[in-house]
């Protein structure tokens, strides 16, 4: 008969931890930038139909990097709590910080028990306040930490070469197309310090919550020819708004 | 996954499932009590509540009107004078009910919920016919309570964008859908003179404005005849809600311009009390 081999908490955790952040590390980056009106949401991702950018409520909006089938299934649970607390109590009651706390309570309960894997996700929820100082943006890790995040944040491979980037360069009151260059930018650089990629719209899953916008739900993506002209510096076309709209997730 | 581990503040294991867009299915699994239609209510007996009057709706070219008047009644008190019985359902879609205000209002929420919840989850929003279907389902779990005196009657009206052409659905208390192809609609207990006015009154190829128009007259006809119905209050200033529905999506009249609409409506019927005379061959 044999005896199983001791292995310390300490070890176990840190093995799962490793787990974790290897899945993670292989999946490209999303950044979250905030900017005059808003924050803005800036994902690698070449896929139209399987986003790792969305809505969850009117002013909340999640983005995640890591395993597809994971990441859905806690966005799903994160649209279900906010429109079951919207319906019980009132709309305004569903806050980025509640929807970090069940991810949180999510995440630390599976990386801590035996009998589940890790999840090999992290997370960012993020809403948009009435002024840029009432911004919150939360990252979530797969043991179930919260960061209080400011201004730029990255989550994904190469996430520190390209948080140093952005964290560097960020300022408040960038403008949209500024504020999309920046990330771009950040997105498109090489970790091992050679010339950076070039990165098209169609590469791209761009999504802003727009605290301008005039409509209850302030999550609108950024799609096709607004994006190309966007990125290309045109200020202008920040302003064009529902012109997409069939196109649009409304 | 092991199963849901109450007391720990993680997502219990319904709200991680895959499976279902629908939140009433969700709803239905995950807290039941919260679904109108769950409620048990004490046999033989009837409740007396406000109930909410008329609503009509017609088809124009590229759109479709939706309004109702302003009365709740409760047997023959005037339980509010500014009810809204109009909400917009989503982009392209609005939904008018009669019937049994409190439960009425509750239903709209969950409906326009319904389909918020889809479009998040999807990723795209239900076909037109596929919103109709989802109130039938709604009106029919509510059969139990109409039975006994607290019924809803809606009418859903919108912009279909595969079609490009505005619709209208009305809905009996059994959930029993039925498309309105003559181009109007109306329902509550106003309705058959509503419906009289504007079948006199419609013609196709009608423009926003002219639909908003013919909207005010119709549900005047109704507040003539019917008791439970409110006709414009100038005094008060309470108006008909009106809505327009078209390509660029829902917007509801402001109070100024229904006004307009329903002050030259009243001058009109100082000279002729019963309204316009449509010709007699």
């Amino acid at each position: 008969m044999s005896t199983p081999f001791y292995v310390s908490p300490q070890q176990a955790m840190a093995d799962r931890a490793e787990y974790a952040r290897k899945g993670i590390a292989r999946g490209r980056s999303v950044v979250v930038l905030t900017y005059a009106d808003g924050i803005v949401f800036v994902a690698e991702n070449t896929s139209r139909a399987l986003h790792k950018v969305s809505e969850i409520y009117d002013k909340i909006a999640f983005a995640a990097v890591g395993r597809y089938n994971e990441f859905e299934n806690l966005r799903i649970g994160g649209v279900r709590y906010a429109d079951l607390r919207g319906y019980s109590y009132d709309r305004a009651d569903v806050t980025a910080r509640g929807l970090a706390n069940v991810y949180a309570q999510t995440l630390g309960t599976i990386f801590s028990s035996v009998g589940e894997k890790p999840y090999e996700v992290e997370l960012i929820v993020a809403e948009v306040g009435r002024t840029d100082a009432d911004d919150q943006i939360y990252r979530l890790t797969p043991d179930g930490s919260v960061v209080d995040e400011k201004n730029a944040v990255v989550v994904g491979g190469n996430a520190d070469s390209i948080g140093n980037y952005l964290g560097q360069r960020h300022r408040s009151g960038l403008s949209l197309a500024e504020a999309l260059k920046l990330a771009v930018d950040g997105l498109a650089r090489d970790p091992n310090g050679g010339s950076p990629r070039t990165l098209t719209p169609e590469q791209l899953e761009v999504a802003v919550l727009d605290r301008k916008r005039p409509r209850q739900r302030k999550f609108k993506r950024v799609l096709g020819g607004q994006l190309a002209r966007l990125l290309s510096g045109d200020e202008s076309a920040a302003a064009e708004d529902e012109g997409d709209a069939s196109t649009d997730t409304e | 996954m092991e199963a849901n581990l109450s007391g720990t503040g993680r997502l219990p294991a319904a709200f991680l499932t895959p499976g279902s867009s629908s939140f009433l299915d969700f709803l239905d699994s995950h807290a039941p009590q919260l679904l109108p239609g769950r409620r048990a209510l004490p046999e033989g007996m009837t409740v007396e509540a406000p109930h909410g009057t008329t609503i009509v709706s017609a088809v124009f070219d590229g759109g479709v009107v939706l309004a109702g008047d302003r009365r709740a009644t409760m047997g023959n008190v005037i339980a509010q004078r500014d009810i809204e019985k109009v909400f917009p359902a989503d982009e392209y879609s609005a939904v008018g009910i009669a019937g049994t205000a409190g439960l009425a209002v509750e239903m709209v929420r969950l409906f326009q919920l319904e389909l918020e919840h889809y479009e998040k989850i999807e990723g795209t929003v239900l076909s037109f016919e596929g919103k109709a279907n989802r109130l039938t389902t709604m009106i029919r779990s509510n059969l139990a309570m109409a039975m006994q005196g607290l019924a809803v009657v809606p009418v859903f009206a919108g912009y279909d964008l595969d079609l490009g052409r505005g619709r209208i659905f009305t809905y009996d208390v059994t959930g029993g859908r039925s498309e309105e192809r003559a181009g109007f609609a109306a329902t509550g207990s106003g309705s058959v003179f509503a419906r009289g006015a504007m079948k006199k009154l419609y013609r196709p190829g009608l423009t926003g404005e002219q639909a908003a128009t013919l909207a005010v007259q119709a549900l005047y006809d109704a507040a003539d005849d019917d008791s439970a119905t409110g006709g414009p209050d100038l005094a008060r200033k309470i108006f008909p809600i009106v809505t327009l529905i078209t390509e660029d999506g829902f917007r509801r009249l402001d109070e100024d311009e229904v006004a307009a609409i329903a002050v030259s409506i009243t001058d009109q019927r100082r000279e002729h009390p019963n309204g316009p005379q449509a010709p007699l061959l």
